[in-house]
């Protein structure tokens, strides 16, 4: 019967706490450094405004709506096994996140290859510096989250998880979500704001 | 004590506490030479005594890790070490090489020394804290490598638990950075670049993870909270630990000739590096609030959750005190270094190093915990040695304040040895707290031969 109690508790948080102060610990690197952004922006208008106009918005506007897009399926990964058990059909959502994944860092890569065959790096000036690191250190969220994704896949196609426990597969979700969020102000900041 | 083999440690702790109270007598000097500057000239210049301060506690911790390391891995393993006499080799050969090469430091000039030691044949000699000789180093690589195929063996053939794997790969990347120590380019700016992928991803980045797997395992040992949460704080505290602390390198590139972007990469990231340890604070006080027996050996438990406090006051908040760019600026190099550099180094690797001496040594003697009187004693070193440790940090803070407004910031800026007239009253204040440190250090070590009546708990507390 206790049990029973406990679970009808609305939680607070889904997934495990601990993936929570790693969610909180990311944000808060971002945060930082979106701040440091903004603070160098207004110092520098003017250059901010013209080294913006050589990034590729298009592809990042694409690369929004994938990481968006990604997001939904896992949605669809949590909602599988929460509401149904379908523990096949949610490792089918999430590989299909991970292929979401993958596509915005062929995309992104795309991008790169273009800025680093014109020559530009950490130290053209302070905007590619911004650029550059904030973008390549997304990316390597991108891959981590992706990592994560792909044990919790596993895991779930081997019936790993159920309708009643599915704490990992809430963990992983949160996780992909912060990598789509912190995208989600990356792109306007760097890219459109002006 | 449930293997035989775990016994091996002893030897490595003895040999560490011993080059210990070497390391501080040279500390005591060293803070005298600040005032008095001629003190055992030429016999001991400041600079050889400074190279032995530090060398040795290198050392020590590194016999400090070893031997903790020896201790924890057969338990964790549930086997007896794969090779206990190669434990025993490595020790008397690193042990002998390092009374060596502190011997070569203060028998003959540097300079000679690095003849002696044939170091033109592949120069490595001569940079802080990488003095040693080349053959040393090539002894360290061969010590280090025999350890860690000892300890891998056992842990790979045995229970594989997070903390003995994490434990392994603070160890693996000790002994990987280390190997930066023979790369030695003519560029100055590379020389400098390179010299700190061996001193910040050592005591800022792998360290960090030998010393929350050995923080985790006495906590394990002395609450019998369970496993299962402690390994998930352990698992947030590393990751924090290295996001933070890997890029975190850059705040040592400010002002070395490296590109400009470092002292925003270094700025934003290394102002991350305090959360990791105010996260094993917030651990080591929950684990021993929800502990499921209270253990006898109650100084153990008092140095695990000294450590927490004094690695976060040290190595996160004096830590971040002078990491911003626009603050280091101004601060680099003075004192402000010296009193963070002291306070991170006890309270982080000092500090749980005696930790799990504190924790082990009984065990290895033959009882759960030291008899009664020994641990008050002990509970008196801990706290001579920690809050001297704070005021050796305090007055250097002061200094360095003092230091960088004189020297650095005022309108009329004094030169560097006018400034140090200045300072003499902090230094002098230090010296005393220093002295104070020593006295906690030898009551340490009576506190291992101290007699008294064992302590004995109820079998319903300490059944877990």
């Amino acid at each position: 019967m206790n049990t029973a109690i406990i679970e009808q508790e609305p939680k607070l948080l889904p997934g495990d706490l601990a993936i929570w102060f790693f969610i909180f610990m990311e944000l808060l690197v971002f945060g930082i450094a979106f701040i440091s952004y903004a603070v160098v922006r207004v110092q520098n208008e003017d250059m901010f405004n013209q080294f913006q106009l050589t990034l590729n918005t298009e592809l990042g506007a694409i690369n929004t709506i994938v990481l968006i897009t990604s997001s939904y399926f896992v949605v669809r990964a949590v909602h599988t096994i929460k509401n149904h058990g379908d523990y096949i059909g949610c490792s089918h959502w999430l590989y299909a996140a991970i292929a979401g994944g993958g596509v915005f860092l062929v995309l992104k890569s795309f991008e790169y290859y273009d800025k680093f065959s014109a020559g530009i790096s950490l130290s053209t000036n302070t905007f590619y510096m911004f650029y550059l690191s904030l973008t390549m250190f997304h990316f390597l969220h991108v891959i981590l989250g992706m990592i994560i994704l792909l044990a919790i896949a596993i895991k779930a196609q081997r019936g790993g998880y159920s309708a009643s426990n599915h704490i990992g597969v809430e963990s992983g979700a949160s996780y992909w979500h912060m990598v789509d969020l912190v995208w989600i102000i990356l792109f306007p900041l760097v890219y459109v704001m002006r | 004590m449930k293997y035989q083999s775990q016994s091996i440690a002893k030897l490595y702790f003895i040999a560490a506490i011993g080059l210990f109270v070497g390391q501080i007598l040279f500390g005591v000097t060293l803070g005298l030479q600040y005032v008095i500057g001629d003190f055992l000239f030429p016999e001991i210049p400041f600079n050889v005594a400074r190279m032995v301060h530090t060398n040795l506690l290198i050392v020590w911790l590194l016999f400090g890790f070893m031997g903790s390391a020896y201790y924890l891995v057969p338990e964790e393993s549930e086997r007896e070490l794969y090779a206990p006499w190669l434990a025993k080799l490595m020790f008397w050969i690193f042990l002998i090489a390092g009374a060596l090469t502190i011997l070569g430091y203060l028998m003959v000039p540097y300079a000679t020394l690095a003849e002696i030691t044939m170091n033109d044949l592949l120069p490595t000699m001569g940079r802080e804290f990488l003095e040693q000789p080349t053959i040393t180093k090539i002894g360290i690589v061969i010590v280090a490598l025999a350890f860690l195929f000892n300890i891998g063996m056992t842990i790979l053939t045995g229970r594989k638990t997070v903390i003995s794997l994490v434990l392994l790969t603070g160890l693996i990347g000790l002994a990987v950075f280390f190997l930066f120590s023979f790369y030695n380019p003519d560029n100055v700016v590379m020389d400098k670049y390179f010299w700190w992928f061996v001193v910040h991803l050592w005591v800022e980045g792998v360290w960090e993870l030998i010393m929350a797997a050995m923080l985790a395992y006495v906590l394990i040992k002395v609450t019998g909270v369970d496993r299962e949460v402690i390994e998930k704080w352990l698992y947030i505290i590393i990751a924090m630990a290295l996001i933070s602390g890997l890029i975190g390198t850059g705040h040592h590139f400010f002002w070395i000739g490296a590109p400009d972007y470092w002292q925003w990469l270094g700025s934003i990231f290394s102002a991350i590096e305090p959360i990791p340890f105010f996260m094993m604070t917030l651990f080591a006080f929950n684990v021993v609030n929800k502990r499921r027996r209270d253990h006898p050996n109650k100084a153990a438990v008092l140095w695990a959750l000294g450590t927490a406090v004094m690695a976060f006051l040290g190595a996160g908040v004096w830590g971040f005190l002078h990491t911003l760019a626009p603050v280091n600026f101004y601060t680099h190099g003075t004192q402000i270094t010296a009193a963070h550099g002291h306070m991170a180094f006890y309270g982080a690797y000092v500090m749980v190093i005696l930790t799990m001496i504190s924790y082990s040594m009984p065990l290895m003697r033959g009882k759960q915990a030291g008899n009664a009187r020994a641990q008050v004693i002990e509970m008196w070193s801990f706290w001579l040695m920690t809050v001297a440790m704070v005021f050796i940090t305090l007055f250097l803070t002061g200094a360095g304040i003092l230091q960088v407004y004189l020297q650095r910031y005022s309108d009329t800026p004094l030169g560097f040895m006018a400034t140090q007239d200045k300072l003499e009253i902090f230094y002098w204040a230090r010296e005393g707290a220093g002295v104070i440190f020593l006295i906690g250090l030898f009551l340490y070590i009576y506190s291992f031969f101290a007699k008294g009546e064992d302590v004995v708990m109820p079998e319903a507390a300490v059944a877990s």
